[in-house]
C-alpha cells in the first residue's frame, strides 16, 4: 500500500519494458508531484473522513459542534456502532443481514461476467449478419431506467408469462430465501449491458493474429474461448467483478423491491436504511450505519485492486 | 384446566375434524395454536378457525414500532394460529404501488393516505371490507373516520392508530421559571410570542426537512390554519378540490400562518433565520426547546418519540404540548390529524379476521398498554394510554366537541398532496410568495 | 452476540443452489458447445471421407455454423436483456402515450406536458448541465491525477484514496456530503465543514442547497468526487501502458512535458479517454440517488431519473414518468451514433 514504486503490472504487458518504464518515470519523479497528489489525495478523503470521527463522537456531541472539534475537546463513545449493530433487541440480526448481503452479491457478480463474456467474445470474434447492431443495441440499453424496469419484470416474476391467454411460463412463486433467485435475476438482467460494453471493448483488441492462428490449427470458438480468450481477460474480468460487486453490495432499489424487507432476504442496505430512516436525520446513526456498509466494499477493493488497475488498463489499449 | 382441555377438544374438532385434531395435537412442526382453546384465548374465539394460515402486512411502521406492533398482535397469533408477517419499509409510499402494479400485493396495507387509497380503489386493486369487519368499525369510529376510507359508498377498511397533529410543544419547566402561562386562544399565543420576542429569544422553532417528504410539515402547519380560520367546511371543500387551491380564503390561511413561519422576529429560534426552516429536519427542529433558545414548537403528538433520551414528557416535565388554540371560537375545537387504514388486497377469510380484530377495541388496548400510541378507537380506554401526551390525544380524540379533520395533503392527489403541495410550501419558506405558490399548486391539480 | 447458525442454513443452501446453477448452466453451454460441433465435425470427416472415396465435390458448411455458436454464446444474454430491459423499454414508450392510470391513449400529450411546464424544463436544463459537466469535470481531474501521479511517490496510497468514494453508494454520499453543507444560524456553532470554513474566513454561513443555480453545481461536486475516481484509474493504467521507447524517444528530442501530453499521453490513452468518459455520461444521465437524499429535486435541483421516480412511483402519474424516461434514451443517442461510428472505423481499421 505503501510501495513508493508503481507496482501495478500492465496486464498483457511482458514484464521486461514495464521495469524500463518505470526506470523512465523515475526520474521525472518530481517533489511538486508528489506533494501536490498527496495533497489532493488528502482533500478528496476529508468528508470521508469527517464522517469517519463523527461515527464515534456522542450524539448531542454531533448535532451542535463540528466533527473538527473533536481533536479539541476528544469525546469518544461506541454507542452509535452499538445502536446500528446491536439496536431494539435484535442482537445478531445484523449478522443476518451481512449473510443476506453475501448470498445476493456473490451469484449476481458471477451470472452477470459470465454470460457478458460470452457475449462479448461472440459479438468480437464471431461472423454473423447484425452482430454489430446487437452490440449497439445492449450498448444503448445501459439507459433504460432501472427503475422502469422493476413493475414489469416483477410481474414476470409473481404472474409468469401469459401470451394470449396462455400461460407460456408460470410463476416463480417464491418463499422466504428462495427469493434471492429473483434478485441473481434482475441484478442479472440489469448488468448486462454494462458488462458487455466493457469487455467487448476488451475482447475486440485482444491481437486477431491469436485467434487466426488457433482457427487454422482447427479450434473451435468455445476452445478458444476457454484456452486463448479466458485467461488473457482475467484482469478484466476481475475489473468488472469488483464494479459489479460494488453496485450489488450497495444497491437498494432491487433488493427492496425482489428481496422485500424481511430478515430471510433483505440485504445490509435495506436494514440500514431502516435504522437511519425510521427516526430521521440522526446523524449518529446514519454515520456509524455508513461506515457498517462500506467496510465491505473496501476491504475487497483494496485487495483486488491490482487486477482492477491492470484490467481496465490491457482493455482501453490495443495489446 | 379441565374446562379448558374440553373447549380445546371442542374447538380443534368442530372447526378441523377430528383427523385434523388428532395432526394438531401431535408435535406437529408447523405453528399451531396450541393455546387456541385456554382462558385467556376465549376473547379470540370469533376469529378461529384459521389455524395455520399466513397472512401478509406491508407498512411504513419499522424498527422499535415494527417490534412493538408485531407484539400487540401476538396474542391473536398465539389463539387463532394465523401467522402475521409483517414487513415495514421507509419508502412505502412509493413501493406499495410498485408491488401491486407487478402482481405481488400484501394481503393487508396499512395506508396513511386516504388519497392513496383511494388510487387503488380506482385502478380495482383492493378489495371491499367485509361486512364484519364494517361492523366492527362501525361500533368502535366515529362516521368522521369512517368517510376516509369509504370511496363511492363501498367501505374499504378501519382505521387503525392515530395522531393529533394541532399540538404546539413546550417547555412546561421554561414556562414556569419566566412566568408565562399556556395560551387558549389565538390572540394569548400572538401575544406570548410578542413578549418572548421582545426578550431577545426567538419564540418559534420550525423544521420542514424531511428526507424526500420535504415540505409536509408546512403543509400540517396551512391546514391547521386554515381549519381554524375558514373552518371545517371550507377545509372540505378545499381538499377534495370543490374550491380551488388558491381560493381567497386559502391564501389567507397561508398568510395567517405566516404571520409566524416568515416572521423574522418569531422564527427560527436555535436555528437562524425564516430560510433555515427549510434545511432544518423536522426531527431536531424542536430540541432548542429543551434549550430555551426557542419556546414553542407546533408539530403532532408522534413529536414524542423525538425527543432526546431521557427527556421527561409530561405536564411537569421538560416538555409537553399543548393544544394549538381555535382562532375563532364560534367554530368549535378544530383538530388536525392522521392516521392509518388496514386495507386489503385480497379477500381469504382469515384476512378479513384480521381486519376484523385490528378495528377492534381489544386490539387498540392491546396495543396501547405496549405504549407511544394513540388510535380514535372508541373502546380504547384512556387508563391504558401510559404516556402523558398520548393520553391528551386520545382525550381530544374523544371529547365530544372536537371537530377532526384529516390531513389535508393526505387526501389529495398524490401529485398534489406529496408532490406540489410540499414543494410549493418549500418554496414559500425559502421566500416565494403566497400567491404565486399557490397559483403553481393549482396549476398542478388536474 | 448470539447467533442461530442453524437459522442461517437455508441462505446458504439457496446461496450452493445459486452456485451449483451457475456451474451447470455456464459449463453446460460451453460443455455443449465443446462437445456437439467436435461429433459433428467427426461425421463431417466420416463424410468427407466417403465423399472422397467417391471422388464428389467436399460440401462446405462453415458459414451457418458461425451462426450458430453465435447463437449460443449470446442466448443467455439476449434471453435476460428482452425480459429484463428491453420488454421494460417497450412497455415504458408505450406508457409514455397514456394517461396517469395507463387506460386510455393521450397521444403526445405527456410529452407537450414536459415542455410546457415550468418545473419540468428546468429539471431537463439541470440535466444538461449535470451531463455537460460531470463527464468533462470528472474526467479532466481524474486524467490530471493520473498524470501527477505518475511521478509521484506514495502512488498506489495516493490512489487508493482518490479511488475511495466509488465504494460508497450514492447514498452514502450523498449523506457525507450533506455533511459538509450543513447550517447553523449565524452565531453558533458551524457543523458543516464548508460553512466552518467561510466563517473562519470571516464571511457569514450560508445554507449552500437552497440557492439555485449554485445548488445544482454543489450536488455536481459529489458525483464529480465520486467518479473521478474511476476516471483516475482507468486513464492512469492506459498512461502506464504507453510503451517506454516512446517515451524515451520523445525525451530524447527535447520534447517538453506539455507537448508530451498533448502528442504522446492524448493518442495513446484515447480510447481509455472514451470509455470513461461514456461510462461517466450514462451514468450520470440516470443520476438519481444523489439529489434524491440531498435535495429530493426541491429548490429547482431536481433531474430527469429523479422526477421520472417522483412522476411514476409517488405521484401515480405512470405516463409523465415514462415520457421522461423516454427522454432519457433521447439523451442516450449521441453516445449511440459515436459508438456506432467508432465500431465502423475499428473495423475498417
Amino acid at each position: 500500500m505503501t510501495t513508493a514504486t508503481p507496482t501495478v503490472g500492465t496486464g498483457v504487458q511482458p514484464a521486461a519494458p514495464l521495469t524500463r518504464a518505470a526506470r523512465v518515470r523515475k526520474r521525472l519523479n518530481s517533489r511538486t508531484a508528489t506533494i501536490v497528489s498527496i495533497v489532493l489525495a488528502l482533500l478528496w478523503t476529508i468528508p470521508t473522513f469527517g464522517l469517519f470521527v463523527s461515527s464515534f463522537r456522542p450524539e448531542n456531541q454531533i448535532k451542535t459542534t463540528g466533527w473538527w472539534t473533536f481533536f479539541r475537546d476528544p469525546q469518544f463513545t461506541f454507542q452509535n456502532y452499538q445502536d446500528v449493530l446491536f439496536s431494539s433487541g435484535s442482537s445478531g440480526q445484523l449478522a443476518s443481514y451481512f449473510i443476506n448481503s453475501l448470498a445476493i452479491t456473490i451469484p449476481s457478480v458471477l451470472f452477470p461476467i459470465a454470460f457478458a463474456s460470452l457475449a462479448a467474445y461472440a459479438l468480437a470474434w464471431i461472423n454473423f449478419r447484425g452482430r454489430d447492431w446487437l452490440y449497439i443495441g445492449i450498448f444503448a440499453l445501459q439507459i433504460v431506467p432501472l427503475q422502469m424496469a422493476l413493475v414489469p419484470l416483477l410481474r414476470f416474476f409473481s404472474t409468469g408469462v401469459t401470451i394470449a391467454g396462455v400461460q407460456v411460463l408460470p410463476a416463480w412463486d417464491l418463499v422466504d430465501e428462495q427469493k434471492f433467485a429473483q434478485v441473481w435475476f434482475a441484478h442479472t438482467c440489469f448488468a448486462l449491458p454494462f458488462a458487455v460494453y466493457l469487455l467487448h471493448n476488451f475482447i475486440s483488441q485482444l491481437p486477431g493474429d491469436l485467434m487466426e492462428a488457433a482457427r487454422v490449427d482447427g479450434a473451435t470458438h468455445p476452445k478458444i474461448f476457454r484456452t486463448i480468450v479466458l485467461p488473457l481477460i482475467t484482469p478484466a474480468l476481475a475489473a468488472i467483478g469488483i464494479f459489479q460487486f460494488l453496485w450489488v453490495w450497495n444497491d437498494l432499489l432491487v433488493a427492496l423491491i425482489f428481496a422485500g424487507g424481511g430478515d430471510e432476504t433483505a440485504p445490509l442496505t435495506v436494514r440500514l436504511a431502516e435504522l437511519a430512516g425510521t427516526r430521521g436525520n440522526e446523524w449518529q446513526r446514519l454515520t456509524a450505519g455508513a461506515f457498517v456498509s462500506i467496510v465491505v466494499p473496501l476491504i475487497v477493493f483494496l485487495s483486488l485492486q491490482r487486477y482492477f488497475v491492470r484490467g481496465l488498463l490491457a482493455g482501453s489499449v490495443k495489446g | 384446566m379441565a374446562f379448558a382441555r374440553s373447549r380445546q377438544a371442542l374447538a380443534v374438532t368442530g372447526v378441523l375434524g377430528l383427523a385434523l385434531g388428532v395432526a394438531a395435537c401431535g408435535t406437529g412442526n408447523d405453528k399451531k395454536s396450541d393455546k387456541a382453546g385456554s382462558a385467556e384465548c376465549a376473547a379470540y374465539e370469533k376469529y378461529q378457525g384459521h389455524d395455520g394460515k399466513k397472512v401478509s402486512i406491508y407498512s411504513s411502521i419499522r424498527d422499535i414500532e415494527d417490534e412493538r406492533l408485531q407484539q400487540s398482535w401476538k396474542e391473536f397469533e398465539d389463539c387463532t394460529g394465523i401467522e402475521i408477517d409483517h414487513e415495514g419499509s421507509g419508502e412505502f409510499e412509493a413501493q406499495l404501488p410498485v408491488r401491486v402494479d407487478g402482481g405481488n400485493a400484501p394481503d393487508i396495507a396499512f395506508i396513511p393516505q386516504p388519497g392513496l387509497l383511494k388510487r387503488f380503489v380506482d385502478s380495482g386493486k383492493l378489495k371491499p371490507a367485509s361486512a364484519d369487519t364494517k361492523a366492527m368499525a362501525e361500533q368502535n369510529y366515529s362516521p368522521d373516520w369512517l368517510k376516509y376510507s369509504t370511496v363511492n359508498g363501498q367501505f374499504y377498511g378501519a382505521p387503525l392508530g392515530s395522531n393529533v397533529k394541532s399540538f404546539v410543544w413546550y417547555s412546561p419547566k421554561t414556562f414556569k421559571e419566566k412566568g408565562w402561562s399556556v395560551p387558549t386562544t389565538w390572540q394569548e399565543l400572538i401575544d406570548l410570542s410578542d413578549k418572548i420576542a421582545a426578550s431577545g429569544t426567538k419564540p418559534w422553532c420550525a423544521g420542514i426537512e424531511s428526507g424526500d417528504a420535504t415540505g409536509w410539515p408546512a403543509t400540517d402547519w396551512i391546514e391547521d390554519v386554515l381549519l381554524r380560520t375558514g373552518g371545517p367546511e371550507v377545509y372540505d371543500k378545499w381538499t377534495t378540490h370543490g374550491i380551488p387551491f388558491n381560493d381567497p380564503q386559502v391564501a389567507t390561511a397561508v398568510n395567517q400562518a405566516g404571520t409566524i413561519l416568515k416572521n423574522e422576529k418569531y422564527v427560527n429560534g436555535g436555528f437562524g433565520g425564516v430560510k433555515s426552516i427549510a434545511t432544518t429536519s423536522f426531527q431536531e427542529a424542536g430540541a432548542p426547546v429543551l434549550t430555551g433558545k426557542c419556546a414553542l414548537h407546533r408539530q403532532a403528538s408522534f413529536y414524542a418519540n423525538q425527543w432526546a433520551k431521557g427527556t421527561k414528557v409530561a405536564e411537569d416535565g421538560d416538555v409537553f404540548a399543548f393544544y394549538f388554540p381555535a382562532i375563532d371560537p364560534a367554530k368549535g375545537k378544530p383538530v388536525l390529524g392522521g392516521g392509518e387504514f388496514v386495507a386489503a388486497f385480497a379477500d381469504r377469510p382469515e384476512i378479513q379476521a384480521v381486519q376484523t380484530y385490528l378495528a377492534s377495541g381489544e386490539y387498540a388496548n392491546s396495543r396501547a398498554k405496549i405504549g407511544d400510541w394513540v388510535s380514535a378507537n372508541k373502546k380504547l380506554d384512556i387508563n391504558n394510554v401510559p404516556n402523558p401526551v398520548d393520553k391528551l390525544s386520545v382525550g381530544i380524540l374523544q371529547d365530544e366537541k372536537t371537530v377532526f379533520r384529516f390531513d389535508g395533503s393526505d387526501l389529495m392527489p398524490a401529485a398534489v398532496g406529496a408532490g406540489t403541495f410540499w414543494k410549493g410550501m418549500v418554496a414559500w419558506i425559502n421566500g416565494k410568495d403566497t400567491t404565486t405558490v399557490l397559483n403553481d399548486i393549482e396549476g398542478s391539480w388536474k | 452476540m448470539e447467533f442461530d447458525f442453524a437459522a442461517e442454513q437455508p441462505k446458504f443452501l439457496m446461496l450452493m443452489y445459486g452456485l451449483i446453477a451457475f456451474v451447470a448452466v455456464v459449463g453446460g453451454l460451453l460443455l455443449l458447445l465443446d462437445v456437439v460441433p467436435t461429433w459433428f465435425a467427426r461425421r463431417r470427416e466420416a463424410q468427407l471421407v466417403a465423399v472422397a472415396a467417391g471422388g464428389g465435390p467436399a460440401p462446405r458448411r462453415r458459414k451457418p455454423r458461425e451462426g450458430a455458436f453465435a447463437f449460443f454464446f449470446l442466448l443467455p444474454t439476449l434471453l435476460l436483456l428482452t425480459v429484463g430491459l428491453v420488454i421494460p423499454a417497450v412497455r415504458t414508450t408505450l406508457l409514455s402515450f397514456m394517461d396517469s392510470g395507463s387506460t386510455e391513449w393521450v397521444g403526445l400529450d405527456n410529452y407537450a406536458w414536459m415542455f410546457a411546464e415550468d418545473s419540468i424544463v428546468r429539471v431537463l436544463l439541470n440535466t444538461l448541465v449535470w451531463v455537460l459537466l460531470v463527464p468533462l469535470l470528472a474526467s479532466a481531474f481524474g486524467l490530471i491525477y493520473a498524470v501527477l501521479v505518475d511521478k509521484a511517490r506514495f502512488e498506489s496510497a495516493a490512489k487508493s484514496l482518490i479511488f475511495l468514494p466509488m465504494a460508497i453508494s450514492f447514498v452514502g454520499a450523498a449523506i457525507i456530503w450533506k455533511f459538509v453543507y450543513a447550517y447553523r444560524g449565524d452565531g453558533q456553532e458551524q457543523i458543516g465543514l464548508l460553512n466552518q470554513i467561510v466563517v473562519s474566513l470571516g464571511g457569514e454561513p450560508k445554507q449552500w442547497l437552497l440557492d439555485s443555480p449554485l445548488n445544482t453545481l454543489l450536488l455536481i461536486v459529489i458525483m464529480i468526487w465520486i467518479q473521478a475516481g474511476f476516471a483516475m484509474v482507468v486513464l492512469s493504467a492506459a498512461i502506464k501502458a504507453i510503451p517506454a521507447d516512446i517515451i524515451e524517444a520523445a525525451r530524447l528530442d527535447g520534447t517538453t512535458a506539455w507537448q508530451m501530453f498533448w502528442r504522446i499521453t492524448m493518442p495513446s490513452i484515447r480510447p481509455a479517454l472514451i470509455v470513461v468518459v461514456v461510462t461517466i455520461s450514462i451514468a450520470t444521465l440516470k443520476v438519481f440517488d444523489i439529489v434524491r437524499t440531498a435535495t429530493n429535486g426541491n429548490y429547482d435541483t431536481s433531474v430527469i431519473a429523479n422526477e421520472m421516480y417522483n412522476q411514476a412511483f409517488r405521484y401515480g402519474e405512470n405516463g409523465q414518468g415514462s415520457a421522461l424516461a423516454v427522454f432519457l434514451f433521447v439523451l442516450v443517442l449521441p453516445l449511440v451514433i459515436y459508438q456506432i461510428r467508432n465500431l465502423r472505423k475499428q473495423r475498417e481499421g
